[in-house]
């Protein structure tokens, strides 16, 4: 049992002890996707549509294929914590840990079959 | 242990007691292109697992993707990208405490606005 007082148990912890570092991440996130998004729109825009053995054969190479993963991991991790934001400011209580539980899990997910996918094409 | 004492804290201020203006705009419109961004990520996803599993997996993806209503997803996807892009651009400046009085805000909200459209168009005649 602590002797102190909820303002010292709170004070410099941030939104549920975890704001600032949230923050940080958001931040980091946005430069690293702020350099990788415009490659990946152009390499992932010009091969869209185009021949299942071409598209193989381009994300082989080393720079499509990095910047994807890049792009597919840092990205979803930066939606997750974005919209973890998100229902925190608009849910409460049991509705909020599921949405957050959700969302967690889709964006490991989805960001975990594009970096598998990926990889597979270029090996 | 804390958690019985914190009782009901507030939520975000209701989107519908404002008066709508530019600022307010773009950044309810930043979280609804991040959000939305989901589905193109998805597709994107769902395009490289296909690409990694098998030609005839590939054509019906690549296909439903470039057809006119993948067209249509993929473009808006585009727009969400970059206004998401640009708009986030504009929360770093904000982060180092520039550009936050109202003229300079102004500014930066139409930028946002009109770049992301400038951007989608140039991207789309360049892919």
């Amino acid at each position: 049992m602590a002797f102190i007082t909820d303002r010292k148990r709170a004070t410099g912890l941030g939104a549920a002890s975890g704001g600032t570092e949230h923050h940080w991440n958001m931040t980091l996130s946005s430069v690293a996707l702020l350099v990788l998004v415009p490659i990946f729109v152009f390499t992932f825009g010009s091969m869209l549509g185009q021949p299942h053995a071409e598209v193989v054969a381009y994300f082989a190479r080393p720079i499509p294929a990095v910047v994807g993963a890049l792009t597919l991991a840092v990205g979803f991790m930066h939606f997750k914590n974005g919209v973890q934001a998100t229902i925190e400011d608009y849910t409460r209580g049991t509705t909020r840990k599921y949405l957050i539980i959700a969302v967690t899990c889709l964006s490991y997910g989805a960001a975990a079959v594009g970096l598998f996918a990926l990889a597979k094409i270029a090996l | 242990m804390g958690e019985a004492r914190r009782g009901s804290r507030p939520l975000s201020p209701h989107l519908t007691v404002y008066r709508p203006q530019l600022a307010m705009v773009t950044s309810i419109l930043t979280r609804i292109t991040g959000i939305s961004l989901l589905a193109g990520a998805l597709l994107a996803v769902a395009w490289f697992l296909a690409a990694a599993s098998s030609p005839a997996y590939f054509e019906t993806i690549d296909r439903l993707m470039t057809s006119f209503l993948g067209d249509l997803v993929m473009t808006a996807s585009l727009w969400a990208l970059w206004f998401h892009t640009l708009a986030g651009v504009r929360h770093l400046i904000w982060d180092n405490l520039r550009g936050l009085d109202l003229p300079a805000a102004q500014i930066l909200g139409w930028s946002v606005v009109v770049g992301s459209v400038m951007l989608t168009i140039l991207t789309l005649l360049i892919v």
